[in-house]
Order: C-alpha cells, then sequence, then structure tokens
C-alpha cells in the first residue's frame, strides 16, 4: 500500500514538475536572451486558464480551446511586449521588476472584471477523464499523465528548436553576445518578439492544462510564477536544460515533501512532534533546498558563470 | 522666485511640506473631526518608515530585494506570538522583534548576497515567500487567518500609552525621523561612502581593500531592524497581524513607494509613499477596480521619470537637465 502510495506521488510530482517546466522555459529564455526579468508571466498563465477554460466552457472541445487559446494569449503577450516590454531591455533590472510588477495588478484587475466571478472551475475533458492501471494495482489519472506527456513533448520541441534550428541558432548567439548578433544585422526586435511570443504561449498553454485540476482564479499567476523563479534560479537562469532538471527535481521534492515527510521525520523524533512540524517544514523544503544549491554554485546548477 | 530654482530650495520646501502634513495629520483630524485620519496616517507612517530602511539597501546599496516585507512580519509577529502568551511588556517585544530581525537578516543575507543581479531579486522574493508559507502553516498562531491582539504593547509607566491614539501617532512619527536621522547620518559616515562606493563600483572598492560582502550585509541587517520596528508598531496600530503583511505584492508597493519618492534621497521613501497613499485614495474614489489604474500608471512612472519625484525637482525651469 504505502509502495502504491509512493508511486502515485511520485508521478504526481513528476506532472507538477512538468507543468513548472512549461512555465520556467519561458521566463528562462525571455531572461537569457533579452535580459528581461518578467515578473508578469504568471499573468500569461493566469490568462491562459481563463482564456481557455471559457472557450473550453463555450464550445465543449478542450483541443479547440488549446488551439484558440494559445494564439490568442500568445497574441496578447506579444502587444504587451511591444507596448511596455520593449522599451525596458536597455533598462535597470529594478526597472523592469516595477514594470513587470504594474503588468501582474493591472491584469489581476482585468481577469476580476471580465469574469466576475469568483473565478472558473472547469471540468476535466470527457475523453481524459479515466484512469488507467499502472503497476502494484494503481489507478492513475489519464490527464494527469497526458500532462506529462505534453511536459516531454515540450522539452524535445525546445530542445530541437534551440540546438538544431536557425532560429535557435539565433537565440543562442543571442544569449551568449546580444550586441554581436545586432552586428552582424539579425533583426533583433523581431526575435527578442517572437521569443517573447514562444514564452508566452508555453505559459499560457501551463494554465489552459491546469485549469481543470485547480481552476481559474485571479491571482493564480503569483502563486505558481514565485516557485517558477525558484525553478530556473536551481536550473541557472537563461538555461533550457537547466530549467527541466530544476523543475523535475522540484516538482518531486515539494509533492513527496507534503506527503511523507511525517513519516520521515518519525524516524528521528516522536510521532506527534513530527505530524505537527511535517506541515510547516514541508511547505519550506523547495527553499531550502534553493538556499543549499546556491550555497555551493550561487550561479545554479546549470547557469553561466559571466551572468 | 529666483529662490525657488535652487534645487536644495526645492527639496527643503517638499521636505517642509512632507513632515509638516505628518507632524499637523491629528491636529487636523481632530479639527475636522475625522478621527480615522489619525490612524490612516499611522499606517502611512510606518509605511514610510519600512521605505526608508528598504532606501538604505535599496537606493544606495543598489541591492534590489524583492522581500523587503518579511521584516515587517517579523516585527508585527513579535509583538503578537508575546501577545499570544499574554506577554504585553513592550522593551521585551522590540529587544526580541530586532534580535531575531538581525539574525533573519544575517542569514538570509549571508545567502543572497552571495549572488548578484536577477538572482538576488529572486532570492530574497523566494525567501521571504518561504516565511510566509510558514506563517501560514503554523495552525497555533492563526495560519492565514492571523492572530488577534488583545492588548497593546504596554511601557511599564502612566505617561505613555498605546492605547491613545495621538500619543501612539507621535511615538510613531518621532520613530519615523529617528530613522530619517538616522540614515541621514549613515549615509554621510565612512560606511555608507563604502556602501555607495560598492554600489557604483564594487570591484574598485575591493581593490581598495574593503570586504564589500561585509558591508553590504550589515547594510542589510541595519534595514532590517529598522524595517521590524515598523512592524512592531504595526501590531500596535493595527492589534492584528497575519501573513498578508508579509505577502509579495506588499514588498513591490514598497519598492515602488522608495523608486517614487526618488531612490537614494532621503526623504524620498516618506515622499513615495505619501504620494502613494494619496493615488491609491484618488484611484479607488474612480472605481473599485483601482488597479486598472494604477498598474498602468505604475508603468508610466518607471517609463517617463526613474529618479522619481525627487528626480522631477532637479529639473530647471527651462526644461533642461
Amino acid at each position: 500500500m504505502e509502495w502504491a502510495l509512493l508511486i502515485e506521488q511520485t508521478l504526481n510530482g513528476i506532472q507538477f514538475g512538468m507543468l513548472l517546466f512549461l512555465l520556467a522555459a519561458g521566463l528562462t529564455l525571455t531572461f537569457g536572451i533579452m535580459d528581461l526579468v518578467n515578473l508578469a508571466h504568471g499573468s500569461m498563465y493566469m490568462l491562459g486558464a481563463f482564456v481557455g477554460a471559457t472557450i473550453f466552457l463555450w464550445s465543449g472541445s478542450f483541443i479547440l480551446a488549446i488551439l484558440l487559446a494559445v494564439p490568442l494569449v500568445a497574441g496578447i503577450g506579444i502587444l504587451v511586449e511591444i507596448s511596455t516590454l520593449r522599451t525596458l531591455y536597455q533598462r535597470h533590472h529594478l526597472d523592469q521588476v516595477l514594470a513587470t510588477f504594474g503588468l501582474i495588478l493591472f491584469f489581476n484587475e482585468l481577469v476580476q472584471v471580465v469574469w466576475p466571478l469568483d473565478g472558473l472551475s472547469v471540468p476535466f475533458p470527457d475523453y481524459l477523464n479515466f484512469t488507467v492501471p499502472l503497476l502494484l494495482g494503481i489507478e492513475y489519472s489519464v490527464y494527469r499523465l497526458m500532462i506529462i506527456g505534453a511536459g516531454i513533448v515540450v522539452a524535445i520541441g525546445m530542445y530541437i528548436l534551440v540546438a538544431k534550428t536557425r532560429l535557435g541558432m539565433l537565440i543562442r548567439a543571442g544569449a551568449a553576445d546580444r550586441t554581436m548578433i545586432y552586428a552582424l544585422g539579425t533583426n533583433i526586435r523581431l526575435l527578442f518578439t517572437l521569443v517573447f511570443g514562444l514564452g508566452t504561449a508555453l505559459g499560457a498553454l501551463a494554465g489552459i492544462l491546469m485549469a481543470p485540476i485547480l481552476g481559474a482564479n485571479s491571482g493564480m499567476g503569483e502563486q505558481i510564477i514565485i516557485i517558477a523563479f525558484v525553478v530556473i534560479v536551481i536550473g541557472g537562469i537563461g538555461s533550457v536544460r537547466g530549467s527541466l532538471i530544476a523543475a523535475l527535481i522540484t516538482g518531486l521534492i515539494d509533492t513527496l515533501g507534503r506527503s511523507f515527510l511525517d513519516v520521515l521525520l518519525a524516524f528521528f523524533i516522536p510521532v506527534n512532534a513530527a505530524e505537527a512540524a511535517a506541515p510547516a517544514i514541508s511547505s519550506m523544503l523547495i527553499y531550502i533546498f534553493m538556499t543549499c544549491v546556491l550555497f555551493f554554485k550561487p550561479q545554479g546548477l546549470f547557469g553561466s558563470q559571466t551572468r | 522666485m529666483r529662490v525657488l530654482n535652487s534645487l536644495q530650495n526645492r527639496r527643503t520646501i517638499l521636505a517642509i511640506l512632507v513632515i509638516g502634513t505628518c507632524a499637523l495629520a491629528p491636529i487636523a483630524a481632530g479639527i475636522l473631526d475625522q478621527p480615522y485620519y489619525i490612524n490612516l496616517f499611522s499606517r502611512l507612517m510606518i509605511w514610510a518608515i519600512a521605505a526608508i530602511s528598504l532606501n538604505l539597501i535599496l537606493g544606495y546599496g543598489g541591492m534590489i530585494s524583492f522581500g523587503h516585507s518579511l521584516y515587517l512580519g517579523i516585527g508585527a509577529y513579535t509583538v503578537g506570538i508575546f501577545a499570544y502568551y499574554d506577554i504585553y511588556n513592550f522593551y521585551l517585544q522590540l529587544v526580541t522583534a530586532v534580535a531575531v530581525a538581525a539574525f533573519i537578516a544575517l542569514i538570509f543575507g549571508g545567502i543572497s548576497l552571495r549572488t548578484r543581479g536577477v538572482y538576488f531579486i529572486m532570492i530574497t522574493m523566494a525567501l521571504t515567500q518561504m516565511v510566509y508559507f510558514l506563517s501560514i502553516s503554523i495552525e497555533e498562531y492563526g495560519s492565514d487567518d492571523g492572530l488577534i491582539i488583545y492588548d497593546r504593547s504596554d511601557f511599564g509607566t502612566d505617561l505613555i500609552s498605546m492605547d491613545n491614539p495621538v500619543q501612539r501617532y507621535y511615538l510613531i512619527f518621532l520613530v519615523m525621523i529617528a530613522c530619517l536621522y538616522f540614515s541621514h547620518r549613515l549615509i554621510r559616515s565612512r560606511f555608507g561612502y563604502v556602501i555607495r562606493g560598492t554600489k557604483s563600483n564594487e570591484t574598485r572598492m575591493e581593490v581598495l581593500g574593503y570586504s564589500t560582502f561585509r558591508y553590504r550585509l550589515v547594510c542589510f541587517i541595519l534595514a532590517g531592524v529598522m524595517c521590524a520596528l515598523g512592524g512592531v508598531l504595526s501590531a500596535n496600530v493595527e492589534k492584528f497581524v497575519s501573513p498578508d503583511i508579509m505577502h509579495w505584492t506588499r514588498s513591490g508597493e514598497l519598492i515602488f513607494m522608495v523608486v517614487l519618492g526618488g531612490m537614494a534621497s532621503i526623504l524620498g521613501p516618506v515622499t513615495g509613499a505619501l504620494v502613494f497613499w494619496l493615488l491609491s485614495e484618488f484611484f479607488s474614489r474612480i472605481t473599485e477596480h483601482w488597479h486598472l489604474i494604477f498598474g498602468p500608471f505604475l508603468i508610466l512612472v518607471v517609463l517617463l521619470s526613474p529618479r522619481g519625484i525627487d528626480g522631477l525637482l532637479s529639473i530647471k525651469r527651462s526644461g533642461n537637465e
């Protein structure tokens, strides 16, 4: 029984990790290539959830929701980039932090105006709303497996994009030396807008995928975006590979910590004390892990030394 | 009007306006028969104290901490937790709050100051978030419902009482003035020059033989302790403390106050806190969804006047810098 629970929670951890990866990949790209600290990335996740949920509830088709909401939200992201963020690339990080903080306040309020109820709850799409038997008689949700699958597809896609295509070459070159690729004649504005749109699309996809599990709420973006920050800090800012590994580790630590820390602690301290302390400690685990990583590697696991 | 053209004079006029407003607010509230304004301005000055402390590290030291509200939380929770065990002695509460804030700032500063730039922003944010979640997960101290404080801090004398709104107001006012004076002196001391030098060129300071890490760390601790004083006062105004005081948006607001008033100007944070409150009051009269206006306004301030109100003062009348 204990083993079955362990496997189930491990899968949940991987699923959470994949979600974090979808968010962290966009964040780390925009930071790596544009040197932009975008706190408002979580707002795009939130918009993805709301727009996707609305289309799904209206049309009844989850696939249509994804196909429409991802480009729609990416379009909003590109509008934001052109109108506001573009002027911030050359500015100090402090200005970027403040301006994107302003964006968060704006989008959180906007969502409350457009969807005045206390958030939306979203059903699972019928054809994914069942469980499959795994080892040891475990029944696991197909929907969650689908999220893991989506994460794997995105990870492979990102690898091909960054390592094998011309756009990816420009992204890598831009991350290494912005001024140089500009001098070599690349349309850097267009490149930045494309990369930002790509990051936003990944964030929006994460939002839609999570909507049936968590629902859509104003402010849902920040809760997860801070964890996504932890992920890219652990992985090393600018590294997509780092963010994948860090996202999986973070997802597993958080999920397993919440389920098993009391059992683990009970080996060392009395059971009552363990049960009392476990919730408090498990809510801090990922931050403690981040601290440990940074103590030994201040640039994160895969970070470059230059930044 | 030749006098107005000098930057120093304009700064003095602004200082008199801002400090004068704070000093006279209870009297005005008395005349207008609006006692509600006393608490409102008390709150405002507590923000100002937090912003003054943030300005030490952010404005002068160039350390972009996105987790400064943590220290407000430490101050307020110290009072709250002592009150939970029926201990109301002000001096004990104060010393504990200072000690805890200094210790946490030492640990968290020691971790985060090893990093630079964006890493520093995100780590300070994450560490505060960690304590925020810790405060939510401890049911004994009210988790996210917060702690009600049944009695305010006790000074052990009849001369002054926290329960008297006007006395409490002027106590907060004095603490704010003391913080202003302290940062004024600190910035002009040898220590202050090292901190400012570290902001503009860290390598050069290292070459000159300064351990910049230690200077930054001490500055970080001083700011944390000063902010915790604000937290202690906050708990006494509200008679309540909840994790919300450490919410990350609070840290963002504090940064905005500092930037709005003008970074690295002594009085800037107080001006920033005052204008911030006036704006939020003004916008929330227009619509209940005032963040819709406030968010874009914040972006405009950043884009158009990154040096804040203090920066606007130094623009000459002719329009040239």
